[in-house]
């Protein structure tokens, strides 16, 4: 019986078996690697490439989400952070680009978080203010035009390899190591888990609930510029109107894939970036087989669901009545 | 006080009711008899069943055993809606009306007058008005409900009420936020009902209240029926003796086991702390080795005391200590710091986190002492988490199981793992045996001397008197929001806290909590 119950994890991963398997069926080549130059091409490698700046987002959103927060501000944190890199990048150094796009990052999350933790506003509403004023000030920092730039350190971030993978899926394979090796090396992952799960007991635990709320929202920010930043290297420009937009939507939906509830409480970085392939893996099937992208939506939806659907606890209810009849029926 | 049209039939009859959630038995064979045209209290502490006696006769809770009968004739209602059929209403402290909509349309829900399927407003204002005139109301029935004071809105939800033919009306604490001037205003329409043959059953806290207004008194205290009298017979020490106490006789020998120590040092005191509107500034001194028990009646400011002590809400006055050296208690943090540790009486809200592991609901409050940057290891976690599940007796003795899946009883003891786990000086336990069954609340009861005879310092509240009489060496008596007595050596019995907490009591004009 309990074989029947999915485990945690397993239904993300089945999940994108089968999603690797209809791509498979629309785009045959699906699974062919070839090694060009030193570094690796290829719908596989595609799909991680394309997939690193929801991957990214997710791994700061499902920090906050595991607070019992939301931040519906990172696809505009990501214009921001990617108008700065764009418009530093051919005046500056490398080093120096990225501590300004990372910092605005940082300063965008202290803002959530100061409002979320410290005034205490509910994060849906907190986290809106800069999702309207962000792409507002990404626009200021452009001034409306799409800023390009040919600095090679930049365009290499975004279109660069190392050790045959893409720079981009270097980066966010190194940052969730990061943020795994912190959450979970240090008491965080557990201090924020009790907050998510219950913040008032938590707080009377000793626990420092504010400052838990407070980092996540922070890194948070900094993962969204990351993100910001690959973008605009990748395209080698930065456009203040459509960077970012609407990814928002996609990291929190990566991580309700990855199964953490939006109640707050318990988290996986790991299932929350599986989530995050699962979409992209979808999206790239869908260019692959040649139907309009207007699909594309429909399809995630389901697939969605589905995942949902494998994950609830009624179901799972149901499954096991199901066979309980069936046994006695036998 | 009224006389009833017919003394001889009880217009409301409850007998033998039983409800149990899980192992709780919330009410055990509890009788209730509210006779037409008079006004009767029920009371009772905190858990005594008031509240789900109520929602067990209205039928918002299925009851386990017993029947109800109305005017003779048994009921047995399956809704609030049901009830209000059967003649039962029920007006609830944060009234259940909409306040979005006008008074009328409140008072009309779901019976608005019809002319062919379209609701005549001017018909429905026009008869809400004589409808509240009766009750001495005048105001804009087109108005939302939500723009008038709490006591409108609770005269409109009787008005409702008494509308839709109730025969008996239940209200859970009606005066709890209302002030003197409309206190008396409701107790002006409650005398009047009562005059046209209506049942009241009405729950308060506030005792002056209490024998101002009710005929009757019926008194819970643990699910079970301990009392039900004539007010005019029953004298304030008397009543609350019953609301608190079992017989004196049984804690007399009880007491015994806590004898004469030597002279212990001081762990903390507090000198003239309070805070404004919650607790009157008090002096207090916390010993080693020295269990001290807060007695009072609800809302005396027991929990106010613990939370003040442990830094969960700051004083704005007085000094406190701790082995003699000035600290600051600004947050939970600064009382773990030094040392304390608080197990909320609300263990569900305030103390477990249900769906974290009983292993990380240990090791919580010690990790978050010990910083981010020293995690316990997994393997300590472990280790700690064995320990308290085997010394506190944890069942089942799975570190593993979301603590949400235990027992009242057993969470208890994980929220006593925790703070033991900090190896605390101080613990504050606000009603550390509420909602337990029996044998995990004599166990609760030996853990706390064993831990006093550890060396540990323990400040325990709890409603049931001869519990505190048991375990404490010293009790502070608290009426009203401020320290009135404290008790030491032998004058520490049921008998003197009870004096000290009816003392003066009639005198104490109580104002409504706003």
């Amino acid at each position: 019986m309990t074989a029947l119950l999915p485990r945690r994890g397993l239904a993300q991963i089945l999940a994108l078996i089968v999603i690797l398997a209809v791509d498979r069926v629309v785009s045959p080549q699906f699974f062919d690697l070839r090694l060009q130059d030193g570094r690796l091409f290829g719908s596989l490698i595609d799909v991680l490439n394309r997939g690193t700046p929801v991957a990214l987002l997710s791994l700061g959103m499902v920090l906050v989400i595991a607070t019992r927060g939301i931040d519906l501000s990172v696809g505009a944190v990501m214009a921001i952070a990617g108008a700065i890199a764009a418009s530093l990048a051919d005046t500056h150094s490398l080093a120096v680009v990225l501590a300004a796009a990372l910092g605005a990052g940082l300063i965008c999350g202290l803002w959530n978080g100061f409002l979320v933790a410290v005034l205490g506003m509910q994060p849906i509403v907190a986290t809106l203010i800069l999702m309207v004023a962000g792409r507002g000030i990404a626009q200021l920092i452009t001034e409306g035009r799409i800023v390009t730039f040919s600095s090679p350190d930049l365009v290499w971030l975004g279109n660069g390899s190392v050790l045959g993978l893409p720079v981009p899926v270097a980066i966010a394979l190194g940052m969730l190591i990061l943020t795994g090796a912190v959450v979970r090396g240090s008491a965080l992952g557990l201090l924020i888990e009790a907050t998510g799960g219950n913040a008032r007991a938590s707080e009377l635990a000793g626990v420092g609930t504010r400052a838990m709320i407070l980092s996540v929202y922070v890194w948070c920010g900094v993962c969204a510029a990351l993100a910001g930043v690959i973008a605009a290297a990748d395209i080698m420009g930065a456009d203040a109107n459509n960077a970012g937009l609407w990814l928002e939507l996609d990291a929190i939906l990566a991580v309700v894939i990855g199964g953490t509830s939006l109640f707050g409480g318990r988290f996986s970085l790991l299932l929350a970036v599986l989530g995050a392939l699962i979409i992209q893996t979808m999206n790239t099937g869908i260019l692959l087989s040649g139907y309009p992208p207007e699909f594309n939506l429909l399809v995630k939806a389901v697939v969605v669901l589905t995942v949902l659907l494998l994950q609830s606890p009624k179901l799972t209810g149901f499954a096991g009545i199901a066979a309980r009849l069936r046994r006695t029926k036998a | 006080m009224q006389n009833s049209p017919d003394p001889a039939l009880p217009l409301l009859e409850v007998r033998g009711i039983s409800k149990s959630f899980g192992a709780v038995r919330a009410l055990q064979e509890v009788d209730f008899t509210l006779r037409a045209g008079e006004i009767h209290a029920l009371l009772g502490e905190n858990g005594a069943g008031k509240s789900t006696l109520i929602k067990v006769v209205t039928g918002v809770f299925p009851r386990d055993a017993g029947i109800v009968r109305i005017g003779g004739e048994e009921v047995a209602p399956r809704s609030a809606k049901a009830a209000l059929a059967a003649g039962i209403a029920t007006v609830y402290q944060e009234v259940n009306l909409l306040p979005n909509l006008s008074v009328a349309q409140n008072l009309f829900l779901d019976r608005q007058p019809m002319r062919f399927g379209i609701v005549r407003e001017g018909e429905m204002r026009r008869r809400a008005k004589a409808l509240l005139a009766e009750f001495g109301l005048d105001i804009d029935v087109a108005a939302p409900l939500g723009s008038y004071s709490v006591a409108v809105q609770h005269v409109t939800a009787i008005a409702r009420a008494v509308d839709l033919s109730a025969r008996v009306l239940i209200l859970d604490e009606p005066t709890a936020s209302l002030d003197r001037h409309e206190v008396e205003i409701l107790f002006g329409i409650m005398r009047q009902l009562a005059r046209r043959g209506i049942g009241i059953a009405f729950v308060s806290h506030f005792l002056d209240q209490v024998y101002e207004i009710s005929d009757r008194i019926t008194v819970l205290r643990n699910g079970r029926l301990v009392g039900e009298r004539e007010t005019a017979s029953l004298p304030r020490l008397e009543l609350i003796r019953l609301m608190l106490g079992r017989e004196l006789a049984e804690t007399t020998s009880a007491r015994a086991s806590v004898g004469e120590h030597k002279v212990r040092e001081v762990c903390a005191s507090f000198e003239n702390y309070g805070k404004a509107g919650y607790v009157a500034p008090f002096n207090l001194e916390l010993r080693h080795g020295e269990v001290v028990g807060l007695a009072g009646l609800l809302g005396s400011g027991r929990t106010e005391t613990a939370r003040l002590v442990f830094g969960a809400e700051r004083a704005d006055g007085g000094k406190a200590r701790v082995e003699g050296a000035p600290v600051r208690l600004q947050s939970p943090r600064d009382g773990v710091r030094h040392g304390f540790g608080y197990c909320p009486e609300e263990r569900k809200t305030d103390g477990i986190v249900a769906e974290l592991t009983v292993r990380e609901n240990i090791v919580l409050a010690l990790q978050a002492k010990r910083g981010l940057h020293r995690p316990l290891s997994r393997r300590e976690q472990d280790e700690i988490a064995r320990r308290y599940v085997k010394m506190l007796d944890i069942r089942p003795p799975d570190a593993e199981r979301p603590v949400g899946l235990l027992s009242g009883g057993n969470q208890q003891k994980v929220l006593l793992a925790r703070w033991l786990a900090t190896s605390p000086r101080l613990l504050v336990l606000d009603e550390p045996t509420r909602g337990i069954d029996v044998g995990a609340h004599a166990e609760i009861i030996r853990l706390i001397r064993e831990l006093c005879d550890d060396g540990l310092s323990l400040l325990v509240i709890s409603s049931e008197l001869d519990e505190i009489v048991t375990y404490s060496d010293r009790v502070v008596v608290l009426r009203d929001r401020a320290h009135v007595e404290e008790l030491a050596g032998e004058a520490v019995d049921v008998g003197n806290i009870l004096a000290a907490i009816a003392a003066d009591g009639a005198g104490v004009a109580h104002e409504g909590r706003a």
